[in-house]
């Protein structure tokens, strides 16, 4: 169940309660710069390995020789169309997936006799590890969009809908109480109090969801696929082009991170209500 | 303070509660049984008694929270919802102060007018300042203050208050006490009051009753001018009349 694990938003530490670290401390603290310092230095370290023959060329290219084949295929055209397509699949997949989740999760929070007949059936589904279906959706659907589709959407519908799930299960029923003495309407007391209050479970949810995205997404273009970011790795492979593949890799982490990003900016608009969401530095 | 002097809402705009053979049973246990009672328009009742008497089924019953099994409920006036706080504020979090205290307005609530009426209630608990901001922020003095204006704000006739000020630390249970006060005799709405501190319960209301085994088993009029002075003697005496009659019947 590691997908309820975490229930409450993870940015919920304040790094004001921290052990005395002194004015460098104080600064790295404050610095928008700090996240990415641990990054940099690693390339660095990385370049400087490669340069002095540490780690031979053939087997891990250098930043320079990944940078190069990143600008050798932005001329081409192949990395921004493979891009593209990856992150349409991704999008795709997330949107299918976390609308059934969303939609299922709210209809059995709210309603007991729909979780009555489904969650039962949900969490059984749920324990199939959904990349164990990709000889049957190969046999399906081929290496066509509907594979991967598929896949992703299944392996996003269930942090989301566990979560959202959970969310609604879990808004204090005090305030529905006190929303029904105040006449609110059912769709009041959705839109008002219900949905609000598992906002903060729907995210986690989300941000779950992403990482199950993109995970899904590798797997199935490395194994079933003719286009994206995946296949581009594989096709580089058969030639041994090692930059090629680390380039790839490297496109994941930051399309990534760039998810969770966005993830975390909507959450920071949407929760500012939140004690843990509010200004850390304050 | 003109109304200092005043013992009396100027103009009485509650509502009258009468209770006829009232029952609730939850299962085989009978928390409340055969009750009878007549609330005047206006009047500030305080119910006591010990913890599971039933006194806050009683007022759920009287806030139209719970149905009751057998009797019945008549208000003099229908019409007007009865407005209940709760002992925690159970404000929404995730709405502005002032947005919350437009909840008390039901479908009005997101009117220029009901704008304006949410802010002259805050005004009235002394909360302007705070319109803006996030329940989080609020101490839990404010955070029932705001609770207050949110069930004020629509002028009810009746206010059913749950042990409201039992979270509170004592300065501001003081506080919250004249507050309330102040606006019963300014609104003139009928008030029931559950609460477990006797003290409390003769401070604030004209009438004082007591619920055991499911039944009225004490009613007595509390006929002191108002505001009551703190260690007043004839509150000593009453208190200990009633704190005996609940410390007695273990």
């Amino acid at each position: 169940m590691s997908d309820t694990a975490l229930t409450r938003p993870a940015r919920a530490f304040r790094p004001g309660i921290q052990l005395g670290l002194g004015d460098i401390g104080a600064g790295l603290l404050a610095s928008a710069a700090t996240p990415w310092v641990l990054p940099v230095l690693l390339l660095v370290l990385w370049q400087v390995l490669t340069q002095t023959g540490f780690i031979t060329d053939d087997s891990f290219p250098s930043p320079s020789a990944v940078a190069r084949a990143g600008w050798r295929l932005t001329l081409s055209g192949e990395l921004e169309r493979n891009i593209a397509v990856s992150f349409c699949r991704a999008m795709s997949g997330f949107v299918v997936g976390g609308a059934i989740g969303l939609t299922l999760g709210l209809a059995n929070g709210l309603s007991l006799l729909s979780a009555r007949l489904t969650d039962t059936t949900l969490q059984m589904v749920r324990n199939i590890p959904h990349l164990s279906l990709i000889p049957l959706v190969i046999l399906w659907f081929g290496i066509d969009e509907d594979a991967k589709l598929f896949l992703t959407s299944f392996g996003v519908f269930f942090p989301i809908y566990i979560n959202t799930f959970h969310g609604v299960r879990t808004v204090d029923p005090h305030l529905v109480e006190m929303g029904r003495s105040y006449g609110m309407s059912r769709w009041e007391l959705f839109s008002r109090v219900v949905l609000p209050g598992a906002l903060p479970s729907i995210f986690v949810g989300v941000r779950f969801a992403l990482g199950v995205m993109w995970l899904t997404l590798i797997v199935s273009e490395t194994i079933a696929a003719n286009s994206g970011i995946g296949y581009m790795a594989m096709q580089a492979r058969e030639f041994m082009q090692t930059d090629v593949v680390v380039l790839a890799i490297l496109i994941y982490a930051l399309l990534g991170k760039t998810a969770d990003s966005v993830v975390r900016g909507i959450e920071r608009l949407t929760l500012s209500w939140h004690p843990a969401f509010r200004k850390v530095a304050a | 303070m003109g109304a200092a002097a005043r013992t009396q809402p100027l103009v009485s705009e509650g509502v009258g509660i009468a209770l006829r053979g009232l029952g609730k049973r939850f299962g085989t246990l009978d928390v409340l049984r055969d009750i009878d009672l007549d609330i005047p328009a206006g009047q500030f009742v305080a119910i006591v008694g010990r913890s599971g008497c039933g006194k806050s089924t009683l007022l759920r019953i009287l806030a139209g929270l719970d149905q009751p099994s057998s009797g019945e409920v008549a208000f003099s006036e229908p019409g007007s919802p009865p407005r209940i706080m709760f002992q925690e504020p159970r404000l929404l979090p995730w709405a502005r102060v002032i947005a919350n205290v437009e909840v008390g307005l039901g479908r009005q609530g997101r009117t220029p007018e009901g704008r304006l009426r949410a802010e002259q209630a805050l005004h009235a608990v002394g909360l302007d300042a705070k319109s803006g901001e996030w329940p989080a922020v609020l101490s839990g003095g404010q955070k029932q203050r705001v609770a207050l204006a949110r069930a004020l704000v629509s002028r009810p006739r009746f206010l059913a208050l749950d042990e409201p000020l039992g979270a509170l630390d004592a300065l501001t249970r003081i506080e919250m006490q004249s507050l309330l006060e102040q606006v019963w005799l300014d609104q003139g709405f009928t008030a029931v009051l559950v609460t477990h501190d006797v003290s409390e319960a003769l401070t604030l209301a004209d009438r004082v009753i007591m619920i055991e085994d499911g039944q009225v088993s004490l009613d007595i009029a509390v006929d002191l001018p108002r505001p009551r002075r703190r260690g007043l003697a004839e509150i000593a005496a009453l208190e200990e009349h009633i704190l005996s009659r609940l410390i007695h019947r273990t």
